[in-house]
């Protein structure tokens, strides 16, 4: 008795080891004849991965076309299924009588994704990050007070930035200031401005903003060019920004750490300012001349080359080439706006004195002696070889 | 301050340039992607 059981235990398990493995997602397909199943729509719904092979690969057969007769004949072995698959994929030869760039894409799910994104997470991540940092900042205000020259200005002032380093400051701050306001009334216009003023409202804020956002956006990159050149050789890191940072730049209790023209917190709103201002001017100008600029596929590429693991996609469609400019272009001008919030509290009501650095362009000699007493030490020597010479 | 307010004014004045000059050139979203630009011939 013992041993038939086990002789049909043994039985059982051989015939298991010989029947051909099929996985679990190979039977689910196989019970929905092919098409979706329900883990691709959980997947789906959950915003995850799914793999689209089973219909992007499924786009007929010609070599088994039925016969002229038949009812699949004159489609040439490819149901109309399959034809709508390899537009949506971008696998079939569409013939189109329009030119542009981009024409022949008649399908391009991406959009929903992206549509999804703008709306969800890039938003949050403007309105939490650009109101978290007001918020810190009026706490930060409240809490730490302004910060005053110690001793009180001494009433002699020193020339800190000549008319045309204040000049370019202001294009580049002006121009981004009005670059932010209107990219975040375009960002938020639909869920923002359309449920509190209406449809045509937000329809005269959008298209004035478009106008301003496109044509200041040339002020804005011929000033970074400018700041570059100018500012570049100050902005060099050295030891002496790692002592800086080390005392918190002397922002809480009142150590005076020492400094060159620049602090270490101003070089890293510099590069700041450059790096990522060049990021958002490249995706702009992409968004500028739609279809004419695509740059992430090869960005991805070279990504690739330093990076195999991370295997990002070479090989892009022109509106998905569109869709990414888009949410990094938004990404990187959201981070710039949340810096720059900073960077303006600090530079006016955070400290006093330091507006007229940018203002006047002269700084009271004790504000430059505490924040700068390397740079003023600079400038009196050359006065001083000035004068004897 | 005198400094400030000439850039704002030639930001302005730029933008405004910016956009008779990309006009101009036929550079615009409508013209590259519309019209005659893009039918076939």
């Amino acid at each position: 008795m013992n041993l038939r059981v086990i002789g049909a235990f043994l039985v059982a398990l051989l015939t298991f080891a010989v029947t051909p493995a099929y996985s679990q997602d190979d039977g689910q397909r196989a019970s929905t004849g092919g098409a979706q199943t329900l883990e691709d729509i959980l997947k789906r719904q959950k915003g995850l991965n799914v793999d689209e092979s089973f219909r992007r690969d499924n786009l007929g057969d010609p070599s088994k076309a039925a016969p002229l007769s038949g009812d699949l004949g004159t489609l040439g072995g490819i149901s109309k299924s399959d034809m709508y698959r390899g537009i949506r994929y971008s696998e079939t030869d569409v013939k189109v009588s329009n030119t542009g760039p981009a024409a022949k894409i008649l399908v391009q799910d991406g959009g929903m994704s992206w549509l999804l994104t703008r709306q969800g997470g890039i938003q949050s991540y403007a309105a939490y990050g650009a109101g978290g940092i007001i918020a810190l900042l009026v706490l930060f205000y409240f809490i730490r007070g302004r910060m005053t020259i110690e001793g009180g200005p001494s009433g002699n002032t020193i020339e800190r930035f000549k008319p045309i380093e204040r000049f370019g400051h202001w294009c580049l701050a002006g121009s981004f200031i009005m670059l932010a306001i209107t990219g975040l009334l375009l960002l938020f216009g639909r869920s923002v401005l359309i449920p509190i003023f209406g449809h045509e409202a937000n329809s005269t804020i959008a298209t004035f903003s478009i106008w301003v956002h496109n044509n200041i956006a040339w002020v804005f990159m011929a000033s970074l060019v400018l700041i570059f050149v100018m500012w570049v050789a100050h902005n060099i890191p050295n030891k002496l920004d790692l002592v800086w940072l080390a005392k918190g730049g002397g922002i809480i209790g009142n150590a005076h750490p020492s400094a060159k023209k620049f602090n270490a917190g101003q070089k890293i709103i510099f590069w700041m300012t450059i790096l990522l201002g060049a990021s958002v001017s490249m995706s702009g100008l992409s968004l500028l001349f739609p279809f004419e600029i695509p740059m992430f596929a090869k960005t991805f590429g070279m990504i690739n080359t330093i990076f195999p693991a991370m295997g990002l996609p070479t090989e892009l469609l022109p509106h998905e080439e569109m869709q990414l400019a888009h949410l990094w272009h938004a990404i990187v001008a959201t981070t710039m706006i949340i810096a720059i919030i900073a960077h303006i509290y600090i530079g006016s009501v955070g400290m006093e004195g330091a507006f007229d650095a940018m203002g006047s362009g002269h700084v009271d000699l004790e504000w430059a002696r505490q924040h700068h007493d390397l740079w003023v030490e600079e400038e009196e020597a050359k006065s001083s070889r000035g004068g004897l010479s | 301050m005198k400094t400030m307010f000439v850039a704002f004014a030639f930001t302005i004045a730029a933008s405004f340039g910016a956009y008779y000059v990309m006009s101009g050139m036929g550079f615009s979203s409508a013209e590259m992607q519309s019209s005659s630009s893009v039918r076939l011939k």
